[in-house]
């Protein structure tokens, strides 16, 4: 049972003064500062006079920056539903597995997640560009059947073109799916793993087959799971700097790439500014609905 | 056992926002007694423990030890020292540094820490347990060592939080008899909370039953059974066949009661209550008898013709091996429960399914009770 | 004879047993060579005696050799070490601060502080970066002739910032399965408020402040975002100074840096687990918590 901070004074005070300096300091301060100036404006080369304007924001909704925003959102969608379904079948896997297994499953599918974000990022450009393992692959493959075809008589396939794997949308999409698949499976094992199992065990018992009993009743009951993991993804992949920046091509600009711009380069803070708060604003929109969703949720089951 | 009292609740009051857990209770614990507080789970007895621990401050009233206001003082620093529901046993501690840790609190010396952790282990028949880690104990062996290390401070109370609930059955019985040899070998007071009324009855010298806050009845545990002050005690200890009625004679050598269910019960002593007033017959199944059924009822003690003697029709038997329980259905429709030993090796043949009897008590049998 | 053949056979798997059914293993293993096949790649490839690195030339050790004597690529390396190390340290003891005292205490604004303390668990990075650029531009320019480790300062205190709050998580997270008992049993033979709270909850913890330690480490060490934004032209981190070397190109030389970097992580993270258990993984996930 919680007491009440007035019963151990000074081991309340010992202990949240630190943090909360800290926290107030080092994170509210600043993000303050860049909250004020997205109500400013520049003026002359370093000074920004904060004026209240909302022209900072009005300037977001530009069809130009709009347009960005609206692709990010929709490359966040993408890659969160595929983080999806490529992640349930092996949070599945894990949580019923033999208890050795697990830990090592475990292992295994976190260890990408504790390499760098940057050696990742980087490792999927030897794989997807031009000349890369998978066109190499794919070549090699082309050109053995269209030596066999020669061989058994046939026309022989055209000439080899490599796919466009790298500095394209696709390639900013498969990179997000690749930093972030580890991040989608381990709140859904938490969920899989704190499941009744006995409910799975009744619905085989009651003659569903193992697609129907996941569908209509490990999925629904891993509901809170997935909607943490899919908050875990799509937060991270809306605000992605480094996967469209290093794989994508000069369309494949997201929020995060515009952003950087226009506090590095175009030395437009205050509009840069409003921007980073336009993303702050949807990350809490998004927090607000999962709880929304998980109090309905708890409600219901209540 | 002396009368000396050396714990005290005065006017007890417990709140926590709307709800009142303890409600004015008072009470008195002498020293060297087997204490229980007794009651159906939500009753405020576990509330009452933790305050005189310590880890509940009272709303109202004062906490006496020894003569002395605790009512605010901190749980470190009251002579009580407590055995949880849970054990408590710190898992990251070997057995004896569990032991040994309140005597650490205590500023004892490491080797005399040692020493008298030992002992204390020795105490609960756990001696060479020391080296070992809780995880490597069974729940019981675990229970021993929480109760070891509330010992070796030699507090002037010892609290038990449920001590038998979380034991199976067999564990349990060697655990209640362990108990109470132990407290009258150290000496100290024992206060435990329990909801099993067996076990309270088994182990306690004096208990005190408790419902929603308020304080029922203080008796030692024949007293409680036998004399039950309430409606609620007669049927929380035990199990009993109670009958309304109308006090309707009131002499100081007799009274009888008229029931809707019993008929007329006479009863071999004064009751105080006017006469008039609704009151309870309350009959314990061990103590009616059963007769093959005859023309005429069978005459009971003094009382008149017909008095305390019932006729019925044997709805349900239950054979247990000492004692045969029987459901007799009268009219009206209620049962009445008959406990009846099994004398000889064919008593348990005597009624069958279906058979009309009589069922008749002493005039001493039933307790009175007012409300 | 058929008893011998009959107890040699494998038994079908059990209806939930998903981990032995066919669909399962080949969706888990081609997830594994998704997310493996580009790591162990980079890392062979590391070793290739060829600048272009796209076809196996030869095995060569030759770039592992420039890299280590790239002076800048080393002192960035030990940047990051350096910041990782202090940014844990940090982070451990404001993060079991915050989680202890949201864990233990009523006071007024409680939701606030801890709704304020998810916030940098949720937000985007580059929110933050770009919070830590002003801030470090405007409120408290950090001066850029301190010794070493001192100028890194900045960047320590832009990692703690991020850091702290995802070790309360997770020690918060332990501390939800602390049987209250304890801490009253230890009251009750006498400990202090303080003392309880040394010999009984801070023990119970243990596992979390590792799991916690290793988690501000490896997002120190991995960070480049936050760090880009916040770090100057002589404060260059390892994940910073790869960066600048693949926007130039694709040469074995990066790969062989990546190499040492994800061998350094691997290593830590066994270590620490090693000498945590296989508990750290399943910890506050299992039921089996006593």
């Amino acid at each position: 049972m919680e007491q009440s901070w007035r019963q151990a004074k000074s081991i309340f005070v010992t202990l949240i003064s630190a943090p909360l300096f800290w926290l107030v300091a080092f994170f509210i301060v600043p993000m303050g500062i860049v909250w004020l100036y997205s109500f400013g404006e520049n003026k002359g080369l370093i000074d920004i006079a904060f004026t209240g304007t909302w022209s900072n924001y009005a300037h977001a909704f530009d069809p130009l920056y709009l347009g960005i925003f609206a692709k990010s959102v929709l490359v966040a969608v993408v890659t969160t539903f595929f983080c999806l379904v490529l992640g349930f079948p092996v949070a599945m896997a894990i949580t019923f597995a033999p208890d050795k297994a697990k830990s090592w499953l475990l292992l295994l599918i976190m260890l990408p997640f504790w390499t760098n974000l940057l050696v990742r990022t980087y490792a999927l450009i030897a794989v997807l560009r031009t000349n890369g393992y998978v066109n190499g692959t794919y070549q090699f493959i082309w050109e053995r059947t269209s030596g066999l075809m020669t061989l058994l008589g046939m026309q022989p396939l055209g000439d080899f073109h490599p796919a466009a794997l790298l500095y394209n949308n696709f390639a900013v999409v498969f990179g997000l799916v690749f930093v972030n698949l580890p991040f989608m499976v381990l709140p859904l094992y938490s969920t899989l793993d704190r499941m009744d199992r006995s409910l799975l065990e009744a619905s085989l018992d009651l003659g569903a087959g193992h697609i129907r009993t996941v569908w209509n009743v490990m999925v629904p009951l891993a509901g809170p799971g997935i909607m943490s993991g899919i908050l875990i993804t799509f937060i991270p992949s809306l605000g992605a700097y480094l996967t469209p920046d290093l794989l994508g091509g000069p369309d494949s600009q997201m929020i995060a790439n515009v952003i950087e711009s226009q506090f590095k380069r175009a030395n437009n803070w205050p509009f840069g500014a409003a921007l980073s708060f336009i993303l702050v604003y949807m990350t809490f929109i998004g927090v607000a609905l999962q709880g929304v969703i998980e109090s309905r949720n708890k409600r219901r089951q209540a | 056992m002396s009368g000396n009292p050396i714990i005290s609740f005065e006017n007890i009051t417990k709140r926590f926002g709307k709800t009142t857990a303890v409600d004015n209770v008072s009470l008195t614990i002498n020293e060297g007694e087997f204490f229980s507080l007794l009651g159906p789970s939500g009753c405020g007895k576990t509330t009452l423990l933790r305050m005189l621990a310590g880890f509940e401050m009272p709303t109202e009233g004062r906490i006496l030890i020894d003569g002395q206001d605790v009512s605010l003082t901190p749980p470190n620093h009251r002579p009580v020292n407590m055995v949880f529901q849970s054990y408590a046993v710190f898992p990251h501690m070997t057995v004896l540094d569990n032991v040994a840790y309140g005597l650490k609190m205590d500023g004892v010396a490491a080797a005399e820490r040692r020493d008298r952790a030992e002992e204390a282990l020795k105490l609960v028949q756990l001696a060479g347990y020391g080296p070992r880690k809780p995880d490597q104990l069974s729940g019981g062996q675990r229970q021993r060592v929480a109760l070891a290390r509330a010992l070796v401070k030699k507090p002037r109370v010892l609290l038990l939080d449920e001590p038998l609930s979380a034991l199976d059955a067999k564990l349990r019985d060697q655990m209640r008899s362990e108990l109470t040899s132990l407290q009258q070998k150290v000496g100290i007071t024992f206060i435990m909370v329990t909801h099993d009324q067996d076990e309270a009855l088994a182990m306690a010298t004096r208990c005190a039953v408790m419902n929603r806050g308020l304080l029922q009845q203080v008796a030692t545990p024949s007293d409680l059974y036998e004399f039950p002050n309430s409606r609620f005690v007669a049927d929380f200890i035990g199990s009993v066949n109670m009958f309304e009625g109308t006090l309707d004679v009131d002499e100081p050598d007799h009274a009888i009661i008229n029931t809707a269910e019993a008929g007329p019960v006479y009863l071999d002593h004064g009751v105080t209550g006017g006469t008039g007033t609704t009151v309870w017959a309350a009959v314990r199944p061990e103590k009616i008898e059963m007769h093959k059924r005859t023309e005429t009822p069978p005459k009971v003690d003094d009382a008149p013709e017909g008095y305390n003697v019932i006729a019925g029709v044997v709805k349900h038997m239950v054979y247990l091996g000492s004692e045969t329980n029987y459901e007799v259905e009268i009219a009206g429709g209620k049962l009445i429960k008959v406990v009846r030993p099994n004398l000889t090796r064919w008593d348990q043949e005597d009624f069958e399914l279906g058979e009309q009897v009589w069922v008749s008590f002493h005039a001493c049998s039933p307790a009175v009770l007012l409300s | 004879m058929t008893e011998a053949v009959a107890r040699s056979r494998k038994l079908p798997p059990a209806p939930l047993e998903y981990l032995r059914r066919w669909p399962i293993q080949l969706s888990v293993g081609a997830v594994l060579v998704f997310l493996y096949a580009p790591l162990i790649t980079l890392m062979i490839f590391s070793f290739n005696d060829s600048k272009a690195n796209v076809v196996w030339r030869g095995f060569t050790l030759k770039y592992y050799v420039r890299a280590l004597h790239n002076d800048s690529l080393i002192q960035a390396f030990s940047n990051s070490m350096v910041i990782a190390f202090f940014s844990t340290v940090l982070s451990l003891i404001l993060g079991a601060m915050a989680a202890i005292v949201l864990w233990r205490f009523r006071f007024p604004g409680k939701t606030v502080f801890d709704g304020a303390l998810a916030i940098p668990i949720v937000v985007p990075e580059i929110c933050m970066g770009v919070g830590m650029l002003v801030f470090f531009a405007k409120v408290l320019p950090w001066p850029q002739e301190m010794p070493w480790p001192l100028n890194l300062g900045n960047i320590i205190i832009a990692h703690v910032s991020f850091s702290f709050p995802f070790v309360a998580v997770v020690v918060r997270a332990r501390l939800a399965s602390f049987n209250r008992e304890m801490e009253e049993a230890a009251k009750d033979l006498g400990a202090s408020e303080f003392r309880a709270l040394m010999d009984v909850v801070i023990p119970h913890i243990q596992p979390s402040l590792i799991a916690g330690a290793l988690l501000a480490f490896t997002l120190s060490l991995d960070d480049f975002v936050i760090t880009f934004f916040t770090a100057g032209p002589d404060t260059i981190t390892f994940p910073v100074k790869v960066y600048s070397m693949v926007r130039f190109s694709v040469t074995p030389e990066v790969n062989a840096a990546s190499t040492i970097l994800i061998v350094v992580t691997v290593l830590l993270t066994f270590l620490a687990l090693k000498f945590q258990g296989s508990q750290a993984l399943t910890a506050g996930h299992g039921a089996d918590d006593k």
